[in-house]
């Protein structure tokens, strides 16, 4: 009986470390008064109506959705495709390649993210959301390619074999019979990196100009000093980054 | 809708490894022939040259004429039962079947009415609507046959199509694939490992070994009379004596025995042919062991000096350590030149 109390205390005590400051950000955005901090004064709806009716974090919003999704796609796209070669192809030094492939998930964002503003420097590519959607696409490739990668095995090598016994040719392989094969594992591989790059700072700031991602626009808000209405946009960010991984959960959970 | 398959000193180095060393053959139009031979012969290679899947190192392939080297496996006139079935787990039964014909630009209600048809052909009618998931293993068989089929190919390469069922349904399917193959007319090719299914369902059989062919002919003569040592053993259990021939008798542990030729050679004798009411008496052997095998047992016997192989009828007692007097019918041995056992 105690050792179960004491793992019940353990596990409650896990988690509310987990959570306490999602917890706290999202309780004070409710809050009747100017500041973020204890005491609680009443619950309100002001900061949020305050958030919806900003224009600037709406267009941030917008920009992120929308650098989220084209990036996703592109890294999805390109992680699949490298995903195939590798289950199909015999190629020299494999090893080494995968490897290299997946090296980026070890670098740090602001490694990637000077390396990114140095390169464009040199092209001559002024900073925009093109340049973040760039950015985040070699950060979401690696991990599009890891879960494609793991998907693919045997059945889909020789379920490919078939199609084109059949008279399919190479794109018609890809997208009646690979993609479809594994559906789950790309809508998990797309859910994943939308969060990934929804949330990403780093590499944003590095990256943007005018045109901003909202995690930079709540940098910049945050510069200015705390206020429930940071929260607020906090708790928004949160939400949608909740229900990803979710969805990205429960398609993985009806795979199996 | 059929066609013959012409191969060409097709060889195939994998590596270091010949996998096919110059092999040479030709099938005939609408013949059902089957590729019979030990894991590593050579036989999934041959096929996959046939289907396109590989290319010869050297060689030619020719398929109803026309020059095979180098096409895709997707422009040939073939299409292949796999071994592992490979039906597409995401579809229905009735797309699995229909995707060949999608490929060739056929529209939905066409190709629709064309799967049922190929469904109903192998026994699966109505069953359109499922996916292979909700099957057994004989039943997505059937869909792979199905689906290879719905193109009407020239010619179906089947790539060990049964080895994965159980004894009565490879028996039943064996037979299926037959009448199937007169009703298409199709030219067949499917490899096996199983001698007792090549010889049920061949109308010819090409045995190999070590990427060679040992041997090719109808079934009856491939058992009855095989052309080498090899295809001797490799269908069906075969003793083997050694004999010198002169003047059309050759000197063996048992005795002169009629055999054509000169010098060493090497006599074949089928086990179901060393019996006790055979014309020509051997002597009188040892019986060592016995099995009951249902239809005759199977008997191991010490007979001047070799340990020899028979069938004996049921209507025969041999118990171990029994003396049993043995003969021969000279018709039925096989006499293979060179002695080396």
């Amino acid at each position: 009986m105690t050792r179960y109390l004491a793992c019940a205390l353990y596990m409650i005590l896990l988690y509310g470390f987990i959570f306490l400051p999602v917890g706290v950000l999202v309780l004070f955005s409710f809050q009747d008064g100017r500041f973020p901090i204890p005491p609680f004064q009443g619950f309100s709806l002001r900061w949020h109506r305050e958030v919806l009716g900003d224009g600037d974090l709406m267009a941030a919003l917008g920009n992120s959705l929308l650098v989220a999704v084209a990036s996703s796609l592109v890294a999805l796209t390109l992680g699949f495709l490298a995903a195939r070669a590798f289950a199909t192809a015999r190629l020299p030094g494999v090893t080494a390649l995968r490897g290299a492939l997946m090296a980026p998930l070890s670098v740090s964002y602001l490694v990637i993210g000077l390396g990114l503003l140095a390169s464009f420097n040199l092209m001559g590519l002024s900073k925009s959301l093109w340049t973040v959607a760039a950015g985040h696409v070699v950060i979401n490739t690696p991990l599009c390619f890891a879960i494609c990668a793991a998907a693919l095995g045997e059945a889909q090598v020789s379920a490919e074999r078939a199609a084109r016994d059949l008279g399919a040719g190479e794109f018609r392989v890809m997208t009646l019979v690979t993609a479809p094969m594994i559906l789950p594992a790309l809508i998990a591989a797309f859910l994943l990196s939308v969060t990934f790059s929804w949330d990403e700072l780093i590499i944003a700031f590095l990256l943007s100009r005018f045109d901003v991602t909202l995690p930079v626009e709540i940098w910049s808000l945050l510069r200015s000093g705390l206020n429930p209405k940071t929260n607020a946009i906090g708790s928004l960010v949160f939400l949608v980054s909740a229900l990803a991984i979710l969805s990205f959960e429960l398609t993985l959970a009806r795979r199996k | 809708m059929t066609a013959r398959i012409e191969i060409e000193k097709a060889a195939k180095l994998f590596g270091t490894s010949l996998a096919l060393d110059s092999v040479s053959l030709t099938i005939e139009a609408g013949e059902y022939c089957v590729l019979l031979g030990p894991s590593g012969c050579g036989k999934t290679t041959l096929l996959n040259i046939i289907g396109g899947f590989a290319d010869p190192t050297s060689g030619a392939i020719r398929i109803g004429g026309r020059d095979m080297v180098g096409v895709p496996a997707a422009d040939r006139p073939t299409t292949t039962v796999f071994q592992d079935y490979a039906l597409f787990p995401h579809m229905t039964l009735r797309d699995n079947v229909g995707f060949g014909l999608r490929m060739r630009g056929q529209g939905r209600a066409e190709r629709n009415a064309r799967a049922n048809e190929m469904l109903e052909l192998v026994g699966l009618t109505g069953a359109g609507d499922r996916r292979p998931a909700q099957l057994s293993g004989g039943q997505r068989q059937r869909v792979a046959l199905a689906r290879a089929l719905a193109v009407q190919p020239d010619v179906l390469l089947l790539d060990e199509p049964l080895g994965a069922l159980d004894l009565n349904l490879r028996r039943s399917m064996q037979e299926e694939l037959k009448a199937i193959q007169s009703k298409v007319g199709a030219t067949f090719v499917h490899v096996t490992h199983d001698q007792e299914e090549a010889m049920a369902i061949a109308d010819r059989i090409v045995v190999m070994n070590g990427g060679r062919i040992e041997d090719v002919g109808p079934p009856e003569r491939v058992y009855r009379a095989p052309a080498s040592r090899f295809a001797a053993s490799f269908l069906g259990e075969m003793n083997f004596l050694t004999g010198e021939v002169q003047g059309g008798m050759a000197a063996t542990a048992l005795g002169p025995l009629p055999a054509e030729g000169q010098g060493p050679v090497t006599l074949c004798l089928r086990p179901e042919h060393l019996r006790p009411d055979a014309p020509l008496g051997v002597g009188t052997a040892q019986v060592l062991e016995t099995v009951f095998q249902g239809g005759h047992r199977r008997v191991r016997v010490s007979l001047a000096g070799m340990t020899l192989l028979a069938h004996l009828p049921l209507t025969v007692t041999a118990e171990p350590g029994q003396s049993i007097a043995l003969g021969i019918d000279p018709e039925h041995l096989t006499v293979l030149p060179g002695g080396t056992p």
